[in-house]
């Protein structure tokens, strides 16, 4: 079985709900649109105060190419665009629709039939791309970058093969494992999609082999796609990173910053992603909704909710059994990458891929001691890099030693953190790091 | 006798030919350095801190010779020495001496504990700017003064702390020299280097909040809400409300402290100042 090379964690794999059948969320009752839902350029709001919208009514147009567009995912009266909280801790601006029932768009095709590439022969590579930029999908692991631009290889480099992530190799997150049990058939049209838009005739899917139920769905329902491999990997985190996935299947390693996966000739686009393809593509069904694991230790009913963007998180854990007395910390997304976030009544976005929250136990860091250069974090490194240096750099500014050691290179996954016996909180260091080395590389390319 | 002979030679020789490729490359490869540069180095303060924009206290001395063959000294200008310095700079390169106005660093904050409560709890390593990017911090003001300290590492005088009783960093005027060191380490821009004013007295703003007023007013209770009183108030044009903040400006405030007197959230602070004289028993009374 494969994986990736350098480094990598075995932390607790805490899936409590990984038995729990996706289901659906109440509808909130005011929903927040948040235009900074993606990495690249925020999206320009197209409505105003008073505007009737339906579930895939247009509320903001993509700003740029590295952007999306945002769709409404209720139906409702537009309320006001304003600045809100969102999950980032900054007030930034969103579109905020209170709810009136539940109308969509009559150009959506909300059937259940399964629509195969058989039966649209029509559909070449541009019109595709094109369904893709307009649904505003973009990256559903948590990344969020805009899925289009991956599938528009910058001239002079070809795409060979296309990978599917399935990998979820984030402790506790369950949503993917879910939808390949629950949408296979629907998962591996949007692969196909995939691989007819960047025009290759290999397609991979990475799954952890710490849910062979998964596997087995998926190889046994594969066998009508020629085209489609099943890989099971060996558990290890952080094969979900994009670049650790790329070596795990294909061998192959990608260069440090500005190279991309397109270099070496890789496609990568999660599994979650490649499900809002099909529905987008098939079933002109705008990015509306997403699947999202609320779950914790003691959260009395840790679940996967198909929800629609714009639910307020608090909702979300009302739904799974309300928030328990002792929480300490509540993240976004997963314990190892997530960020704690800072109120609740921030909304659900594209990249939320789950919800976890933590007893007050668990939540607190241990007091950091002293650094014994036991080089744990080195190996620990799934980049190859000093964590314990990088951090010090970052701490002491010295910014051109830090851009010498390839700070940029750093997924920012934690497993140095993780390791460290001396509970250091080295990624801090790593971040202030990277985000002024960034700058100043930004800074030289603009000169 | 003959071996003393043979070395003294040999060496003889070798220390003639030295000499001669020396005092050939001391010719072709001379650097012409200014005489001044040196004369100007000695008189700055050798903080090095970079508070004049150039890399250190004798790249400075350089840019000012430089400067001089031009007739002035084109802006430049030591915050840490002073007018002092800056007069003597001035008559070793002969140039009429520049009357430049003394300025001082100045936090542009007044969420104190008691104004503006902390709401979470961060607990990554005290770093201003690890703290800014988790967005709001540890309040829910997205703008003011994280507390900790950052400045206080940056600046070379201690002229600037943290407050362990308020939170916020407070500026010793006596020793803060305007390098601005304080000011480019703070990742929310909080720290201004203005002018100090006559007598040291001046009018400020001592917020940052951009947001709206009732965001602003909801997380702390001396936050700028952007109403505007203290620009209607104002004779002199001076105060700027732009982004739901209001900014005074320094070379157009007459220090008529009008505007302290209108703002409804205490956000305008008048600085070393004397104390306002009691009202009148008929003033009080008609009020």
């Amino acid at each position: 079985m494969k994986t990736f090379s350098k480094g990598g964690v075995h932390p607790a794999e805490n899936k409590l709900s990984a038995a729990s059948a996706i289901r659906e969320a109440q509808l909130p009752k005011q929903a927040v649109f948040s235009l900074y839902q993606h990495i690249g350029a925020p999206a320009k709001p197209v409505v105003q105060k008073g505007d009737t919208v339906k579930v895939g009514t247009l509320l903001a147009e993509a700003n740029g190419f590295v952007s999306a567009p945002v769709y409404s995912s209720v139906s409702g009266k537009v309320n006001k665009v304003d600045n809100i909280l969102d999950a980032s801790g900054l007030r930034r601006q969103a579109v905020i629709v209170d709810v009136e029932g539940d109308e969509w768009e009559p150009s959506i095709d909300r059937t259940p039939t399964l629509v195969r590439m058989e039966d649209r022969p029509d559909l070449d590579a541009k019109t595709i791309v094109e369904k893709i930029t307009q649904a505003g999908i973009v990256g559903l692991g948590g990344a969020t970058f805009p899925a289009h631009v991956k599938l528009m290889p910058p001239p002079g480099s070809k795409a060979e093969f296309v990978i599917i992530n399935a990998v979820e190799c984030e402790p506790y997150l369950t949503a993917d494992h879910r939808l390949m049990l629950e949408h296979a058939d629907e998962i591996l049209v949007g692969v196909e999609l995939i691989m007819k838009a960047v025009d290759v005739q290999k397609g991979y899917i990475g799954i952890e082999n710490n849910k062979p139920d998964a596997i087995a769905m998926m190889t046994e329902r594969a066998k009508h796609y020629q085209h489609i491999e099943i890989v099971p990997l060996h558990v290890k985190y952080p094969q979900g990173g994009e670049k650790q996935l790329i070596e795990a299947i294909s061998g192959r390693k990608v260069a440090a910053p500005p190279a991309i996966p397109i270099s070496v000739g890789a496609v990568v686009q999660n599994v979650g992603t490649a499900y809002a393809i099909y529905q987008a593509v098939m079933k002109n069904k705008p990015l509306v909704d997403r699947v999202i694991t609320v779950t914790g230790k003691h959260l009395s009913n840790p679940s996967n909710l198909l929800a629609r963007l714009g639910t307020p998180f608090r909702q979300l854990i009302d739904e799974c059994g309300g928030l328990p007395e002792d929480t300490g910390k509540i993240i976004g997304g997963g314990p190892m990458m997530g960020k704690a976030l800072l109120s609740l009544d921030v909304p659900m976005t594209k990249g939320s891929s789950g919800l976890l929250l933590m007893p007050q136990s668990e939540s607190k860091r241990i007091e950091p001691e002293p650094c014994i250069r036991c080089a744990k974090c080195v190996s620990a490194c799934p980049m190859g890099l000093e964590p314990y240096l990088l951090s010090k750099l970052g701490v002491q500014s010295d910014w051109d030693r830090a851009e010498h050691e390839d700070v940029l290179s750093c997924i920012e996954c934690g497993s140095c953190q993780f390791t460290c016996p001396s509970h250091r909180p080295l990624l801090d260091g790593i971040r202030i790091a990277k985000v002024a080395v960034g700058g100043i590389v930004r800074s030289r390319q603009t000169k | 006798m003959e071996l003393i002979f043979i070395a003294i030679a040999i060496l003889g020789s070798i220390g003639l030919v030295s000499a001669v490729v020396l005092f050939v490359a001391s010719k072709k490869f001379a650097v012409f350095e200014d005489e001044r540069i040196g004369r100007v180095a000695e008189v700055l303060p050798q903080a090095n801190c970079g508070g004049c924009g150039y890399p250190g206290c004798s790249a400075f001395a350089e840019a000012c010779v430089k400067a001089s063959n031009n007739g002035s000294l084109g802006g430049n200008r030591c915050p840490v020495g002073g007018q002092d310095v800056m007069d003597q700079v001035s008559n070793i390169l002969g140039l009429a001496t520049v009357k430049s106005v003394p300025q001082v660093a100045v936090v542009r904050c007044n969420g104190t504990c008691e104004n503006r409560p902390r709401l979470l709890e961060f607990d990554g390593i005290r770093s201003c700017r690890v703290q800014h990017m988790t967005g709001m911090g540890e309040t829910g003001c997205t703008y003011g003064c994280l507390g900790c300290g950052d400045c206080e590492n940056a600046c070379q005088f201690d002229a600037i702390h943290v407050n362990p009783v308020t939170g916020i960093a407070e500026v010793d005027e006596d020793k803060c020299t305007a390098c601005g060191a304080c000011s480019k380490a703070c990742p929310r821009k909080i720290i201004e280097i203005r002018p100090k004013g006559p007598k040291g007295r001046r009018m400020l703003v001592l917020c940052n909040n951009k947001d709206k007023g009732a965001v602003a007013n909801k997380y702390c209770k001396a936050s700028c809400i952007g109403c505007g009183k203290c620009v209607k108030v104002c004779e002199f044009d001076a105060i700027l409300l732009n982004n739901n903040l209001a900014y005074i400006q320094a070379d157009k405030c007459r220090l008529c402290r009008k505007c302290e007197e209108v703002c409804p959230k205490q956000a305008i602070h008048s600085i070393n100042f004397p104390p306002r004289k009691p009202k009148t028993a008929l003033e009080a009374v008609e009020a």
